[in-house]
């Protein structure tokens, strides 16, 4: 892959931890640092699709809405553009919001009730004058509807007129409304059924390749995410632990929380898996208000060894673009049984 | 088939609201061998989780009102018993596990007390017996330190050990028939496997009989022997799981498993996706379910209503239209 020289995104060292009041016998007394996002760096180019993956409390949509500033990070930075937009005045950040846009993932959710679809895609282009006369935003809004597939006769309707479905598309024309150049995917189609999860995807794809738009695509669906990514993030307990690109990571998966994930996903042929061994791994994932010491992941991975508990492992680049937090993984190691 | 459990002949169950009747279950008809284990497969609204709790008689009426059809489970029509003689047959001889495992717990009742119950009604043990069972339970589902663990209540147990609780009070009367209505889809891919495997393995132990329903093809893959696929209330194709996936026939079969990307695979790409929505049921079409976003629709689909028929050994579908040579992988 030729890797153009500045990334659109550079995500540096960014932590985000809240507090939440821990209820004592008689009163709240003390407070509990939930550690959602523990340090994560990446760079994101123009116009690629970065998947970051992991189980439900890995702090994956923390991430998301940290980037975008919905929340305020607790430190580190997010250069967008070549601008930190931690740093930013809410002025500033306004202005450079706009190219920033987010589809959420509970479409049922995500619009209000009370609106109009036609009031819901437009309310952008109010917000920040975009289109001035009456006319011109009627007609932007029939050019959004139109782009999602949607038809432009639908523009007076409720949010409850809509399959799931059809409420998803309606979140993306919003999101498009402002021609944002960084759309975050936060699992835009985890509560869709399955003949409907392909038709937004394929759609996601177009707009993409139509407005060289950059994803960074949320999700728990290993098999999606190979369908629709250019790289791939794993996130376990707030720290990313493996990052590579598409290829090197399906085929040459080199953290043990990868391939156990990757083991655990079933794939739709009885042939294939007859013949599949899975790790299956113990336990669950612990509680992000206090991560086991050193690899966060040793009081489940099948190989800790001592070692694992003392220090926290950092990315390191075993293959070409491939970065793994493990003191134990090496380049070498066999590719999983996928 | 021989050694038949469980016979469903033309079931058919609507709903009365007031926007009209929906017709939730247009006919179906099945059996359950001994011992077999069948996926039920179909996308939200088809009708999958109805049929199920039709035969249980755990469709609350109203709305809900079975119109027709017979359940036979050894003999007896479980349709026409009485609320008194089916609860002395659900939890003791069939057995079911429902998606969420947060809502299908009382909150305020302890998990022992609430499976040491099952134990007590249904086998006739003293509370110490059968809190002593309820433990032994909890431990073969891998549940650590179950002893203790009986006195928590549902809210200090995380989601994927609800789910194995749940199945342990579903197996404490070693059922014939367990029926897991989507017990993985509110979990995570890990904890997803530990179940499935955990599942797998009681069934190979006790040889219990499993219905399982669900959307998830990869579950079915791995899983089941013989698959179920329904539309619109329908069944439209039924076929031993290899011949399904090998040689899907219907058109929605197709859709459907076109549409899944697959882990092992790199992209084909765009993916197949099937066009409009699943059908409102408030009629009865009269002709094929499926024919407003059928690809193959032909005339005679919105005429008539195929019935499924039997194309190769043990393979049945339901469509006008038929191929022999479509397949999914190019």
């Amino acid at each position: 892959m030729t890797t153009p020289a500045k990334p659109l995104l550079q995500v540096e060292n960014l932590v985000k931890h809240f507090q939440v009041a821990d209820t004592g016998p008689f009163f709240r007394r003390k407070t509990n640092v939930v550690r959602a996002v523990d340090g994560i760096s990446f760079n994101l180019y123009k116009g690629e699709t970065l998947g970051l993956v992991g189980e439900s409390g890995c702090g994956k949509s923390t991430a998301g809405r940290t980037i975008l500033q919905l929340y305020r990070p607790t430190s580190g930075s997010v250069i967008f553009d070549g601008i930190d937009v931690v740093k930013l005045a809410p002025a500033e950040l306004r202005k450079i919001r706009r190219r920033m846009q987010i589809i959420f993932q509970d479409p049922y959710a995500s619009l209000n009730l009370r609106m109009t679809v036609g009031e819901i895609v437009s309310d952008p282009l109010l917000v920040y004058k975009d289109a001035k006369t009456r006319e011109a935003i009627k007609e932007r809004v029939a050019t959004l509807l139109g782009l999602v597939k949607l038809n432009p006769a639908f523009i007076n309707r409720y949010p409850h007129e809509f399959s799931g479905g059809q409420r998803q598309r309606i979140g993306i024309a919003r999101a498009l409304a402002l021609q944002p150049e960084l759309i975050v995917c936060d699992e835009p189609i985890s509560a869709l059924d399955v003949s409907i999860q392909a038709q937004i995807v394929n759609l996601l794809v177009e707009l993409q390749k139509q407005f060289n738009l950059t994803y960074l695509f949320i999700s728990h669906d290993l098999s999606m995410v190979r369908h629709i990514c250019d790289r791939v993030a794993v996130m376990y307990l707030g720290v990313i632990v493996e990052i590579a690109n598409k290829n090197d990571f399906y085929h040459h998966p080199l953290h043990p929380y990868t391939r156990a994930l990757l083991s655990a996903v079933t794939i739709p042929d009885p042939f294939v898996e007859e013949q599949r061994k899975r790790t299956i791994l113990k336990g669950e994932i612990p509680s992000p208000i206090n991560p086991p010491s050193g690899c966060r992941f040793r009081t489940r991975c099948p190989i800790a060894q001592p070692q694992c508990a003392e220090s926290q492992p950092e990315l390191r680049e075993l293959r070409p673009d491939h970065f793994v937090a493990c003191f134990l993984a090496t380049a070498q190691d066999a590719p999983a049984q996928v | 088939m021989e050694n038949v459990l469980l016979e469903v002949q033309g079931l058919e169950t609507q709903f009365i609201t007031p926007e009209g009747t929906v017709h939730a279950i247009n006919g179906v008809s099945f059996s359950v061998a001994n011992g077999e284990t069948i996926g039920l497969v179909g996308e939200s609204g088809c009708g999958k989780s109805v049929t199920m709790l039709s035969v249980l008689g755990l469709v609350p009426t109203p709305p809900g009102k079975i119109v027709a059809g017979t359940a036979l489970f050894h003999g007896q029509d479980l349709l026409k018993m009485s609320e008194v003689q089916l609860q002395k047959i659900r939890g003791a001889q069939i057995s079911i596990v429902f998606q969420d495992p947060m809502t299908s717990f009382n909150p305020v009742l302890t998990i022992g007390r609430q499976i040491s119950e099952t134990i007590q009604v249904h086998l006739g043990l003293n509370p110490d017996q059968a809190r002593k069972r309820a433990a032994e339970l909890l431990e073969l589902v891998g549940i650590p330190r179950p002893a203790e663990r009986l006195n928590d209540y549902p809210h200090q147990f995380s989601g994927g050990m609800r789910q194995r609780a749940m199945i342990a009070m579903a197996l404490s009367c070693k059922p014939q028939i367990l029926i897991a209505d989507e017990p993985t889809t509110a979990l995570d891919v890990t904890i997803q496997a530990q179940i499935v495997e955990l599942v797998k393995n009681l069934r190979d132990e006790f040889g219990m009989t499993i219905i399982w329903i669900t959307h998830d093809l990869g579950i079915i893959a791995n899983l089941a022997r013989r698959v179920i696929v329904m539309y619109g209330g329908y069944f439209v194709e039924e076929a031993p799981v290899k011949e399904l996936f090998r040689n899907p026939q219907h058109p929605y079969t197709l859709g459907l498993l076109g549409s899944l990307p697959r882990l092992d695979q790199d992209q084909r790409e765009p993916l197949v996706s099937i066009d409009g929505l699943p059908p409102v049921l408030h009629e009865k079409p009269g002709y094929c379910p499926f024919a407003a976003r059928c690809s193959y629709v032909a005339e005679k689909c919105l005429q008539a209503n195929p019935i499924l028929e039997e194309i190769a050994p043990n393979h049945w579908v339901a469509c006008w239209v038929k191929p022999k040579t479509r397949s999914v992988q190019p």
